[in-house]
């Protein structure tokens, strides 16, 4: 259980994160996500004592990071792949880890084959592929078979294979009982995975529900229609509060209105419609939706 | 008192042994132990201060055989010299990057992750890096002499280990070098880059006491004993009192570097432990 209460961390006048207060609980994958520079990062190194809060307080299992008993057993995180010395072998960085907590040299070793880095353990990790490198974070998360578990965008870089088998993963950690808050700026990452979902734009907390009620929530604002008077359907949905807008394909939809809504005005205004449906609308435009109005950095239009 | 029901989560197996007492010192000494001997940035550096120390104890005491010995000659120093003013250059680098690698690396992150006492870490790192490089340099140190005393004996220049602040001088020699270390050490902690720290620290070293000399002589004279680096170096590896009456003994000057060691330990700790990693 990781419980964040009015955190906040700036840096100078930048503000990365601002008042969040969530609770991650155990036995379901949590997705932590957000644009980039969001702050997901950033609180993530706040649960783990590197970064000190300018104001609130974080804690795992009821204490505060630095307080925990055997900080292993507790929690394990991947934050960056990368972030290891490069010129020790795999086996030596796990050993390394493991001796702080006094946690027995043949866990070293089942960690590395519950990985499947057998093969390379005795080598220098300068040389890993980025999917062997995320392997050898996640075992050294596992290291102490912890009840709380963190990765910071763990499918960066992998094929689908190695994506695939990180979701099963931290599916089945999660089905153990135990705390999984996942990362990523993705939400098709997502999908598949988790359960529950906490939001982050600029810092702020946006959205923190069950996976489900996130995607009906998206779905309840849109509709796809048909008519042949888009013009003046046009100006009867603005005139509610929602847009029309048409794709490259010429197709309609409805933003800001539910189906059921178009259909009444529609009805009201004498306006033919050929079809009518509340859109699809998948995850990660849901997310766009949520996120547009505080993503730090716009891409710039081209040309 | 009454207890609430509070329905028991499912007991998962666990696969690893509980904690018998809170992880600290003992378990971060053997982790340390491990990081520092499975690099190989320890191995080069090491090998060339044992040869770096040996070369010169060779070099110098058989251009003294072929040369004659000065009035000044002292055969410790003879000796001893090299470990003294090319170990120290050698062993900054590896104090310095025993803890810069691990925020160039990015490892710190992990460290601090899997032992988040941060006085313990980094007491952990330097003790362990004084006790590697101190048991190098005290072999290291014994064997300059040994070689170097075997040398000057053809001309029956050499000295002996039982001659008086013979011993001193080895083992001193040896001791100095450790403590530039850990003085690089804690400017690494301050700099967290370790071309930063290894230019600050041979700055400190080297270009201080230069500039020292740019001083009127009178104001140099009052000062050298204080400079960390130098002129003051040179009463340490000796048996003899210092040549000059502007410097303190042996002893006093391992206590001036020591001291500035003590400072910069002190001023890592803090940033160490209160700084965001």
């Amino acid at each position: 259980m990781i419980e964040a209460r009015g955190l906040s961390k700036r840096y100078g006048d930048k503000v990365a994160v601002d008042d969040l207060s969530f609770t991650v609980r155990p036995g379901r994958v949590t997705g932590f996500l957000g644009p980039n520079g969001a702050g997901k990062t950033t609180t993530m190194r706040m649960i783990l004592g590197l970064d000190r809060p300018t104001a609130g307080s974080v804690t795992v299992n009821g204490k505060p990071f630095a307080e925990l008993y055997s900080a292993m057993r507790e929690v394990g995180a991947l934050l960056d792949a990368t972030a290891v010395h490069g010129g020790r072998s795999a086996y030596k960085h796990l050993l390394c880890l493991a001796q702080t907590n006094g946690i027995p040299r043949s866990r070293v070793g089942e960690v590395i084959g519950l990985v499947g880095l057998e093969d390379v353990a005795g080598k220098r990790s300068k040389g890993f592929s980025l999917g062997m490198s995320q392997r050898l974070g996640i075992a050294a998360a596992l290291l102490g078979d912890p009840d709380v578990l963190m990765f910071d965008e763990p499918v960066n870089g992998l094929d689908p294979e190695g994506i695939r088998w990180i979701r099963l993963l931290m599916r089945s950690l999660a089905a153990e009982g135990r705390t999984v808050l996942v990362s990523s700026h993705l939400m098709s990452e997502m999908e598949n995975t988790a359960d529950h979902l906490i939001v982050i734009g600029r810092g702020k907390l946006i959205a923190d529900c069950p996976m489900g009620e996130f995607t009906a929530a998206g779905t309840a604002q849109a509709a796809t229609v048909k008519t042949p008077d888009d013009l003046r359907l046009a100006e009867v949905v603005a005139a509610a509060g929602g847009v029309l807008e048409r794709d490259e394909a010429g197709e309609l939809t409805v933003r800001g209105l539910s189906a059921e809504q178009v259909g009444g005005l529609a009805l009201a205004h004498g306006i033919l419609l050929h079809y009518l449906a509340p859109a699809r609308v998948s995850l990660e435009e849901a997310f766009m939706e949520l996120t547009a109005d505080s993503i730090e950095y716009h891409a710039k239009a081209r040309g | 008192m009454t207890t609430a029901a509070v329905p028991a989560a499912p007991a998962r197996t666990r696969s690893v042994p509980p904690a018998l007492h809170r992880p600290g010192l003992p378990g971060t000494l053997r982790s340390e132990l491990t990081k520092i001997l499975s690099v190989r940035s320890t191995y080069w550096t090491l090998l060339a201060q044992v040869l770096a120390s040996i070369g010169w104890a060779v070099l110098f005491c058989a251009g003294t055989v072929s040369h004659g010995a000065g009035p000044d000659f002292n055969a410790a120093q003879a000796s001893l010299a090299g470990q003294v003013a090319l170990g120290e250059l050698i062993i900054v680098v590896l104090g310095a990057l025993v803890i810069t690698s691990e925020y160039s690396t990015g490892m710190i992150r992990t460290s601090l992750a899997v032992m988040p006492r941060r006085g313990v870490l980094y007491a952990a790192k330097a003790i362990v890096f004084a006790g590697v490089t101190l048991t190098i340099s005290v072999v290291t140190s014994f064997v300059d002499f040994f070689t170097g005393q075997a040398i000057l004996a053809s001309k029956h220049l050499n000295t002996t280990l039982g001659r008086p602040d013979v011993l001193r001088a080895v083992l001193l020699s040896a001791a100095i070098v450790v403590v530039f270390g850990l003085l690089a050490y804690g400017l690494g902690a301050i700099i967290r880059h370790t071309a930063g720290a290894i230019t600050s620290i041979l700055g400190m070293i080297f270009l201080l006491p230069l500039l020292g000399q740019a001083l009127p002589s009178s104001w140099f004279q009052a000062i050298q004993r204080w400079l960390p680096g130098g002129s003051a170096l040179s009463p340490i590896p000796s048996s003899a009192p210092p040549h000059s009456a502007y410097l303190f003994s042996a002893w006093g000057e391992f206590a001036v570097f020591s001291g500035y060691a003590v400072v910069l330990l002190a001023l890592g700790a803090w940033s160490f432990i209160r700084r965001d990693a």
